[in-house]
């Protein structure tokens, strides 16, 4: 019995052991956290391990090589798969995180407030990154209290794409799509809207809504994150935002329809909603226009307008990613030097090189490539960017280029996914009907306040 | 020295993970700084937070929609299961099958079966002029289709049913057909009773896993293409624990939410032991 009594406290005391093993503040490695600007100077060498990064296609591969010749004495690593939170944390819990990681900007001013990783001062400044370079909009997306914590890349931007055969079909034209007059659009689009019975047939315009939400705050005027980081979600004016997509949806068979019919497409397949002339027209991300390109030869006819805010001006809100250091990474040295030859115009240029290889070899457009680094993406527009072959693919690249230098980044902020996830759950029940805009938002606004305090604090 | 692996495995596995989170959900823990002490305010907030309730009355609803039906549903099957001769084997591979495809493939394709305007479920509805609902977007439908995809796994509990049945002596049978009973009364005087310890052990299974629910709502409601349209109806307990761990740094909170779910899990459990033993026939007899 005594020896039973034993074994078990034995038992136990090993369970508590191993379970605390995890348990922690991680601490800074090797060169870590504590490296001065001096420190990262130099030529990198080592292991370099980098999450959330597949290096899968084409631009992605021309970089990496770029860097394996720049710095032949690191080893890479990287994980194949996107960015993954609970991976990273669990990483950083144990005391393990990997030296450098890729994550959306949108990550950037929580995962700094909660001190999940490294301000970049001394590696701007002993790597000699020259930050200029980048574009203003999307420096600011990486900064929280005047602290630059990401490297930023890629820089994506919103166009409106049309479908112009069903434009035509309903006796209409590219420019009955505009988002300056609301009530134009709601009028056009209701126009275009077909359904027999509860089945959608047709839809005029797919606003995005509740992805689009930062955007048609932006379109009326209205910032949904102040510059201090605090959330404003309940703006008259983004109020009145929510209101017209709702009526936008509502006029275009209801929420739940909506949204089903938006599920049922593959939106990257050749049967996605632009290419089967199931869409008239949607704001969307200017990626999406290198995907109809591969779609060009199976019945696409694209074109574009920009989406402009209510004086006609064009707008955009941006999106993108950034390399950032993790606190107590091994290696932040060679991660700095990294960031840097990724990001830094040669690269973009060879990256493009390859690019516009695929294209010749697959017979499609090259349509751009949109990369936060203000001279790489002139240089490459003068030189591989080549009008001519379909007008409407034309006008879509040339808005990209437009909205490239009128995009706005959300303003960073420590409590910034509890502000996402508050306005993304308001729009929600507002599109279901169990709130109004104005009770969602409001409600919204009170959670998203709330753990702002709690990060002020 | 036969049971060390077991114990060790649980020990390191199981039993000290749940220490460790129970020292957590006495703290304010970010997975970056070390763990600060902040009393029971984690256990406080369960009570003040609305989601909390909207989650766990979600998850209720879930497991009142699917322990019945996968108990119902699997038995149905066994059932099927015996009363096939030679074929057995296949069916009985056939029906497990499902139970080895990864949830979270499965919670895909069921999106698509499930897609009200465009899916296969609501087009084969059509046939017979029923229009069906908007199974993944309308509030009232969210719960019940995820019940449906549950289905998916019942495999197991198909299994232990045809067990169980098997083993239900083939003299009660023709007792019964010799006093007159007809195959409704054989099920409900003979095949039940004797299977009841079985079903007993279904239910408080799936009980148990139905609270837990995580990898098919995730997957079909909070997914990367999904996660800005979920709504508040889907929002299950687990799925909200893994936010506040993971998406909002709030480990200590997410610990004490785990807490609180092992143990309503643990009243639920005590009270189905309570009210099923009236229920369970026991070949051995009552327990002393």
């Amino acid at each position: 019995m005594r020896r039973s009594r034993v074994l078990l406290t034995i038992g136990l005391a090993t369970a508590l052991t191993a379970g605390c093993a995890g348990v922690g503040g991680s601490s800074g490695g090797g060169g870590g956290g504590g490296a001065t600007s001096a420190g990262f100077g130099g030529q990198p060498t080592g292991a370099l391990n980098i999450m959330g990064f597949g290096g899968d296609d084409d631009v992605a591969k021309a970089r990496i090589a770029v860097f394996q010749q720049s710095a032949p004495d690191v080893t890479v690593t990287h994980n194949k798969g996107d960015f993954d939170a609970q991976q990273f944390l669990t990483a950083l819990a144990s005391g393990n995180p990997p030296d450098l990681v890729y994550m959306s900007r949108a990550l950037i001013g929580s995962y700094a407030a909660q001190g999940a990783i490294q301000p970049l001062t001394s590696c701007i400044e002993g790597q000699q990154i020259d930050t200029s370079q980048y574009r203003p909009a999307a420096l600011k997306s990486v900064t929280l209290k005047n602290v630059v914590y990401g490297i930023p890349e890629f820089y994506t931007v919103s166009v409106n794409l049309v479908d112009t055969t069903s434009l035509q079909q309903a006796g209409l034209t590219t420019a009955d799509i505009q988002t300056k007059d609301w009530n134009a659009l709601l009028a056009t689009a209701t126009k275009m809207f077909k359904a027999d019975g509860g089945k959608i047939e047709h839809v005029g315009y797919d606003s995005k809504i509740p992805d689009s939400f930062p955007l048609w705050a932006l379109v009326n005027g209205a910032q949904i994150v102040k510059d201090d980081g605090s959330p404003n979600l309940n703006d008259p004016k983004a109020v009145e935002a929510l209101d017209f997509n709702l009526k936008l949806v509502a006029a275009q068979g209801g929420w739940t329809n909506f949204k089903s019919w938006r599920d049922s497409f593959d939106i990257f397949g050749d049967q996605n909603p632009i290419t089967a002339h199931k869409l008239s027209a949607f704001p969307m991300d200017s990626f999406y226009v290198n995907v109809l390109a591969g779609f060009l030869n199976k019945g696409t006819t694209l074109d574009s307008t920009s989406v402009t805010d209510r004086q006609g001006q064009p707008v955009s809100t941006i999106g993108g990613q950034a390399w950032v250091i993790p606190k107590g990474a091994k290696n932040p040295v060679a991660a700095c030097a990294w960031a840097k030859t990724m990001t830094q115009t040669d690269t973009w240029m060879a990256a493009a090189k390859a690019r516009a290889a695929t294209v010749a070899s697959k017979n499609t457009l090259f349509t751009g490539l949109y990369t936060a680094n203000t001279k790489a993406d002139q240089q490459i527009r003068d030189m591989y960017v080549k009008p001519g072959k379909d007008a409407g693919f034309d006008r879509a690249i040339a808005n990209v280029y437009t909205a490239l230098d009128a995009g706005q980044a959300l303003n960073p902020s420590a409590a910034g996914a509890e502000i996402d996830a508050a306005w993304k759950s308001a729009v929600s029940r507002a599109l279901s009907g169990s709130q109004s805009a104005q009770a969602a938002l409001d409600q919204a606004q009170q959670e998203a306040k709330a753990a702002y305090d709690k990060t002020a604090k | 020295m036969f049971l060390a692996p077991w114990i060790i495995g649980f020990l390191v596995f199981t039993a000290g993970p749940m220490v460790v989170s129970l020292f957590l959900s006495f703290t304010d823990y970010s997975f970056v700084q070390a763990p600060t002490p902040v009393g029971t305010s984690n256990y406080a907030q369960l009570f003040s937070d609305p989601r909390i309730g909207k989650a766990l009355g979600n998850t209720f609803i879930y497991a009142a929609l699917f322990v019945p039906l996968g108990t119902v549903v699997s038995l149905l099957l066994g059932m099927l299961l015996l009363r096939v001769g030679r074929a057995a084997g296949f069916f009985r591979t056939a029906f497990y099958l499902p139970v080895m495809t990864p949830a979270v493939a499965a919670a895909g394709m069921f999106l698509m079966l499930l897609n009200g305007q465009n899916g296969l479920v609501n087009h084969v509805l059509g046939w017979v002029g029923i229009q069906g609902p908007q199974w993944t977007t309308d509030p009232a439908w969210l719960k019940p289709s995820l019940a449906m995809v549950s289905l998916w796994t019942v495999g197991g509990s198909i299994v232990i049913f045809l067990a169980a049945l098997k083993n239900v002596p083939q003299q009660l049978y023709e007792a019964a057909l010799l006093d007159g009973a007809g195959p409704v009364r054989r099920f409900f005087s003979v095949t039940l009773p004797m299977i009841s310890g079985t079903v007993f052990f279904i239910v408080i299974t799936h009980t148990i896993s139905a609270l837990q629910m995580f990898d098919q709502a995730y997957t079909m409601f909070y997914g990367p293409q999904q996660k800005a349209t979920a709504s508040d109806d889907s929002l299950v307990y687990m799925v909200y624990l893994f936010q506040q761990a993971f998406q909002f740094f709030h480990m200590g909170f997410a610990s004490a939410m785990a807490w609180l779910l092992f143990v309503i899990i643990l009243v639920i459990t005590a009270i189905q032991v309570r009210v099923g033993n009236r229920f369970v026939y026991y070949e051995g007899g009552p327990t002393r």
